[in-house]
């Protein structure tokens, strides 16, 4: 074969194993059972060398998962030993700390065989409904108290999956059906992108992926590098002050690009919190990668190649939490760490890196029953709601749009099947944008209401709300959440809390920050933001 | 109508897709056709010139016209370029924003530049109406009706031109938005869509999108059909015009009106129908059909001779085809998966040094370099040319005359020399990169149907496939593909095939444990009556019926299908309904899962689909021939499985008998195409004049 068609073969091959880890991704998806799963996407699925490398990702599933699953797999390979692994295999853990940072994440790995051969692994991540403990919440004093620990170990054997696993995990969650189910899900997906990678090595006659995976990580490496290289040499600081749970916490970070690498580093960020609220450096990793490569490589796939350029380093703290910290919500300030870095990045390449926004996820977790003494129904249910994004340079922020976390919301219509309450509102939240030349993006206003007879008690996991998103380049704040009951009570962004019947909770979900000198914002768009209702008063010396 | 019942049905098919309006004539088993360029200012003249060409042709005259079936991108490309209707929607106070706020998700994880697609409806012309319909369907606070009758004053006020309404669970109870359409029908005079009708299925954005985009394009859809009646009775036609819908059905020229939504994708479904009829007349019971065209390539599944249907899909996507980019619109729809790959889909390097293809096209101004008309990037068909495949003395039956050298240096400037790759080394990338680009979308979207592509045939058809099948089979480990006679106008052929249908849907969500066999033999009596009411109304042939329960297992998001028996039911049947999802499901996910205490199975969505059974097609068989025919000529084309050009026959399709068998690799040319046959297939002429493309040896 000529080195021309060899050259031919390697891309299509790589297009190849994209598409296999695509129908990995849509058949978890088409399978899972929960809703976080299934209608919200937070998941990743991802195909990886027999050393652990990842070759390729779908594009389906959220940073969160995809970047700490890349590092996940190296931690099953030292400890489950080659020796002692087996076609039709699969592993799973939901160590914070060795998976993707907090226990409700199933992180699935499963080798692949071609014969006698392993050549290569295939692993997913999603987020399941209940993992026992207090549940999903910021209450737990540590990890022990947050639910089931899985160490790495066998889910399934030569194809016979472990009965005694399943029964410690039927006995430890408050949804046994959903959860088990879930983990057939997984361990499904995992042996569909097996079985399309074995047809692929047949059809094309390949007895290993050394070659293609050397293909990958070439091209990715001297594509990534040529974009570092393009970038100023230097550090850069950066500090964000965040809600915490009971006192503020503030993260910090320093930025430094010298020669073929851009480094990370937290040191000055709070310390370990007492609140669930901390980060295993694992998830920190992912965002602050994430968040770089947005900016630096963004059509440059993902892999190991492409996160190598990325490196970080932290002392222990809030960002790098050991065992046994508990991290149940740790994607609140995890969420927050893009907006940290990012802030960094863009003392370095002023006018090109978008406003603060939102940043976490406002996740609410919701435990209804009926009123004491009367009928009705019992439900938990996960709702993922977003926030504003910054205003970029040269486009407004987008509104009520997930950054950086890669979710979706779940239909209205759907939530309101899983369980007895209304939500009354969810609609956009005008005047929430920070003003600038491009205004922020427009948080949201839910109201939720549990059916008559019932009441709920739920997880608030917010932020935001004592520290609104920051504006850049002279753009205006977004606005800060709120949290309260429709009679005005007020209640805290974190921790479970109790609605009674009769009662509305009300969010306001905070706006993206704006980015440039508001006076330069076009008067048309200025209009616009009127017409629309976005905006509902004109803003000062505004004649329109 | 017909004086002399002897007198063979005349019947004519017409499909307006976005560069051609194509007209095909059947007169009894005679085939007429033309491609005439599409008019955008006067859609309905091209049908007109090309039903006068035609008839003269077959010496009839308008009035001979028994029928005439339409089909037309008109209602999509209102969407794609927002050409529609100023729309005012009026929706669930509170939820003023769901067309806008979408999935709350960026359909592009890295792009921090992204732009979302607009809502239809901008937000000033969005009204919220207090009024709150629960998930049970109960009524949780009353219609806000004095709030609703200023409201219509002020829209009548306004500069609007159709009215849609969407709320909360309507699919569970459309009392609310009955009378807010009463209510505002007293006081405006505009067209009026209503969700629970355009599409009662549950999935808010999903349900008030679709509702938005029927409004949008009712009153554009309403003139347009409203004129061609007029025009075609003035040149004495007589005759009913039906549409094709999306779901592959045909509707009556009234109900497309009021439903204009359901014309979005009629001509890809006509492709699909005529593929279909394809299989049925070889009794091809699991097929893959392909359909290659200029911009797009087009596959879906067809089972038992019909194309796999789903419920809702995405149209008008705005960043290259990427899922999440467009607007979903929920009604039942020939399911097929479409991605930017056609002839003139343009070849590029990436800044990874990977080639790419689409989906930008070099459409048919500038068209392809070879053409000479200014285009200067190289498209697919500019790699086809320099492989050899394409013969530029006989392309188009020589009505356009290709430049080879053309070809090679805009293959040679953006992709050969940035890759150092040699020119025809470069054009086997880009056909490499374009097939398997198709193949990965073809498997995909096989296993979102639980199916396995290499089980079934394919049959190619549309402009380019011809050309790219064999080795797009290759890649998907497909053993038989047949190329009909007639690719060219598929479409068109399929709208005179497609059956009087209609698919009823409504969301009514149902556990097993709590199956009230009463109330869902009501429900479904109620489809039955809406499916077959669309159906009688151009049909009194014997209606075909098919009822499907859309099921999972309780706190999944995803059903699955399951056919249910078509008699009313009884809580004996329970246990069978069981049975069936569990074996449907191990169908799609490998294994059911079994074991777990208690795991409830809820049925969401029902459907009746009704269609009037169509006159069997002429039954042929499939022969795989026997001897080789000598070649008229060879040419060296490059093979891509030898990777080297490879010394090849060159047939004329229109000399092969039936029977006839070639040994690849070898080009078997007609007037708009020419067939590929790889090295490792032969191909045999079929007694209905299509060609049969076999391995020679099954894959192992």
């Amino acid at each position: 074969m000529t080195d021309a068609t060899m050259e031919i073969r390697m891309q299509v091959m790589w297009n190849r194993l994209i598409s296999v880890v695509e129908e990995q991704a849509m058949t978890l998806l088409r399978t899972a059972f929960s809703t976080s799963v299934r209608e919200a996407g937070d998941l990743s699925a991802g195909v990886f060398d027999p050393q652990g490398r990842m070759l390729a990702q779908a594009v389906t599933g959220t940073p969160g998962h995809v970047n700490t699953m890349a590092e996940a797999v190296g931690h099953f390979i030292e400890a489950i030993g080659r020796d002692n692994m087996f076609p039709g295999d699969t592993y799973v853990t939901n160590d914070p700390w060795l998976g993707t940072g907090h226990l409700h994440d199933i992180t699935m790995v499963s080798p692949s065989f071609l014969g006698e051969t392993l050549v290569g692994f295939f692993a997913c991540t999603a987020h399941v409904v209940d993992v026992g403990g207090r549940g999903f919440g910021a209450d737990g004093k540590s990890v022990y108290e947050e639910g089931i620990q899985i160490p790495i170990m066998k889910f399934a054997e030569k194809g016979r999956v472990n009965a005694d696993l399943v029964r410690l995990i039927r006995a430890n969650v408050r949804e046994p059906n959903q959860v088990v189910g879930d983990f057939y899900s997984l361990a499904a997906c995992n042996d569909v992108g097996h079985r399309r990678l074995i047809g692929m090595m047949g059809e094309i006659g390949l007895a290993s992926l050394d070659a293609l995976g050397e293909f990958i990580f070439s091209r990715t490496r001297s594509a990534t590098l040529d974009r570092i290289r393009a970038l100023p040499q230097g550090a850069w600081d950066n500090v964000l002050d965040t809600d915490g749970y009971d006192d503020p916490v503030r993260l910090a970070a320093r930025v430094e690009i010298a020669g073929d690498v851009v480094h990370c580093d937290f040191t000055g960020s709070a310390p370990i919190s007492r609140w669930g609220i901390n980060v295993p450096v694992i998830y920190t990793k992912a965002y602050a990668s994430y968040a770089l490569k947005c900016v630096i490589a963004p059509d440059i796939p993902n892999n190991w190649a492409s996160l190598q350029a990325f490196t970080i380093s932290s002392p222990e703290n809030i960002l790098n939490a050991p065992r046994p910290a508990p991290v149940s919500v740790r994607h609140v300030i995890g969420h927050l760490v893009p907006d940290l870095v990012l802030g960094a990045l863009a003392k370095a390449l002023p006018g090109q890196v978008l406003a603060e926004g939102a940043a976490s996820l406002w996740n609410i977790h919701m435990s209804v029953r009926p009123v004491a003494g009367q009928g009705g129904r019992r439900a938990e249910i996960l709702m993922f709601n977003s926030g504003g994004m910054g205003a970029r340079p040269g486009l407004d922020g987008l509104s009520a749009t997930a950054f950086p976390s890669g979710v979706m919301t779940m239909p209205i219509e759907a939530t309101e099947h899983t369980g007895p309450i209304v939500v009354w509102r969810k609609e956009l939240r005008p005047d929430s944008g920070g003003d600038g030349e491009y205004r922020g993006g427009l948080g949201q206003v839910i109201e939720i209401e549990p059916l008559p007879g019932h009441e709920f008690d739920f997880s608030a996991m917010f932020d935001r709300v004592n520290h609104p998103a920051k504006g850049r380049d002279g753009g205006g704040p977004g606005a800060a959440g709120g949290v309260a009951l429709d009679d005005g009570t007020k209640l805290k962004p974190k921790g479970w809390q109790h609605v009674p019947a009769g009662r509305r909770l009300i969010l306001h979900l905070p706006g993206g920050g704006g980015f440039g000198d508001p006076a330069n914002r076009a008067l048309a768009d200025r209009q616009a933001d009127l017409t629309k209702g976005y905006v509902t008063t004109p803003a000062k010396g505004d004649t329109a | 109508m017909p004086a002399d019942p002897a007198r063979p049905p005349v019947r004519l098919g017409a499909d307006i897709g976005g560069t051609f309006t194509d007209i095909v004539l059947e007169v009894g088993d005679r085939l007429y056709s033309t491609k005439i360029l599409t008019d955008y200012t006067a859609p309905e003249q091209p049908i007109l010139d090309g039903i006068t060409l035609l008839l003269a042709e077959a010496g009839l005259s308008p009035a001979d016209l028994d029928i005439v079936i339409h089909g037309t991108t008109l209602a999509t490309n209102a969407l794609i370029e927002r050409r529609g209707a100023r729309t005012a929607f009026v929706t669930t106070e509170g939820f003023r924003d769901v067309v806008e706020m979408r999935t709350e998700n960026r359909f592009d994880q890295y792009d921090l530049n992204l732009r979302l697609p607009l809502p239809l409806v901008p937000r000033e012309d969005r009204f919220p109406v207090a009024g709150r319909i629960g998930a049970e369907g109960q009524e949780l606070a009353p219609l806000d009706e004095a709030a609703l009758e200023a409201l219509a004053d002020h829209i009548a006020k306004g500069d609007y031109g159709a009215v849609a309404i969407g709320f909360i669970h309507s699919y569970m109870n459309p009392a609310h938005e009955r009378r807010a359409r009463d209510i505002i029908a007293a006081r405006v005079d505009l067209p009026i869509s209503i969700s629970a009708e355009v599409s009662p299925q549950m999935r808010e954005f999903e349900r008030f999108n679709t509702v938005c985009a029927n409004a949008y394009v009712r009153p554009q859809m309403a003139d347009y059909l409203k004129r061609l009646q007029i025009r075609l009775a003035e040149t004495g036609a007589t005759c009913p015009v039906y549409m094709i819908h999306s779901g592959g059905g045909l509707i009556d020229v009234d109900t497309a009106a009021e439903f204009p939504v359901r014309l979005v994708e009629s001509g890809p479904a006509g492709g699909a129908i005529f593929a279909a009829d394809i299989a049925r007349r070889f009794r091809l019971d699991r097929v893959v059909s392909y359909d290659m065209g200029g911009t797009t390539a087009k596959i879906c599944l067809i089972e038992d001779f019909a194309p796999k249907t789903a419920r809702s899909f995405e149209v008008a996507r705005t960043t290259r085809f990427a899922k999440g980019s467009g607007m979903p619109i929920s009604i039942p729809v020939i399911e097929m998966i479409e991605i930017g790959a056609g002839g003139g889909s343009i070849a590029w390097v990436d800044s990874m040094g990977r080639i790419q293809t689409g989906p930008e096209s070099a459409a048919s101004e500038p068209g392809p370099a070879c053409y000479q008309r200014g285009g200067a990037r190289p498209a697919i068909t500019d790699a086809d040319l320099v492989l050899g495949k394409i013969d530029p003395d006989n392309f188009a039956g020589g009505a356009i005359r290709l430049s080879r050298p053309a070809a090679e240096t805009a293959i040679a400037q953006e992709v050969g020399n940035r890759l150092s790759l040699a020119t025809e080394a470069a054009a086997f990338g880009i056909c490499e990169v374009v097939d398997e680009n198709m193949a990965n979308a073809a498997r995909v979207h096989a296993v979102e149907n639980g199916k396995n592509i290499a089980d079934n045939m394919m049959i190619a058809f549309g402009g380019a496939a011809p050309l790219h099948a064999a080795r797009l089979c290759e890649k998907l480990g497909i053993d038989r593909c047949l190329v009909p006679p007639g690719a060219g106008v598929g479409s068109a052929i399929g709208f005179l095939r497609a059956p009087f249908g209609y698919e009823a849907l409504m969301s009514k969500v149902t556990r097993l444990s709590a199956f009230d066999p009463a109330a869902i033999n009501a429900l479904l009596a109620d489809l039955r009556a809406t499916a077959e009411g669309f159906v009688r109304a151009g049909s009194a042939g014997t209606i075909r019926r098919e009822t499907t329960a859309f099921m999972r297992y309780v706190g999944q998001g995803w059903e699955i299908p399951v056919t249910l028996p078509d008699h009313p039911f009884t809580a004996a049947d329970i246990p069978a309904l069981r049975r069936a999802f569990q074996d449907n499901y191990a169908r799609f996910f490998g294994r059911a899962i079994d074991g777990l205490d208690g795991l409830e199975i809820e049925v969401v969505t029902w459907s009746v689909k009704a269609q009037d059974e169509r006159p069997a097609p002429p039954r042929h068989h499939l022969t795989t021939g026997q001897g080789s025919i000598a070649p008229s000529q060879t040419r060296p084309i490059f093979d891509p499985t030898a990777a080297k050009a490879l010394p090849s026959a060159i047939h004329d399709r229109a000399s092969l008998p039936p029977g006839a068998r070639i040994s690849g690799p070898a080009v078997i040319v007609e007037r708009e195409t020419a067939t590929v046959v790889t090295a490792p297939f032969d191909a045999v002429m079929q007694s209905d004049g299509s060609l049969l493309l076999l391995r020679k040896e099954p894959t192992p």
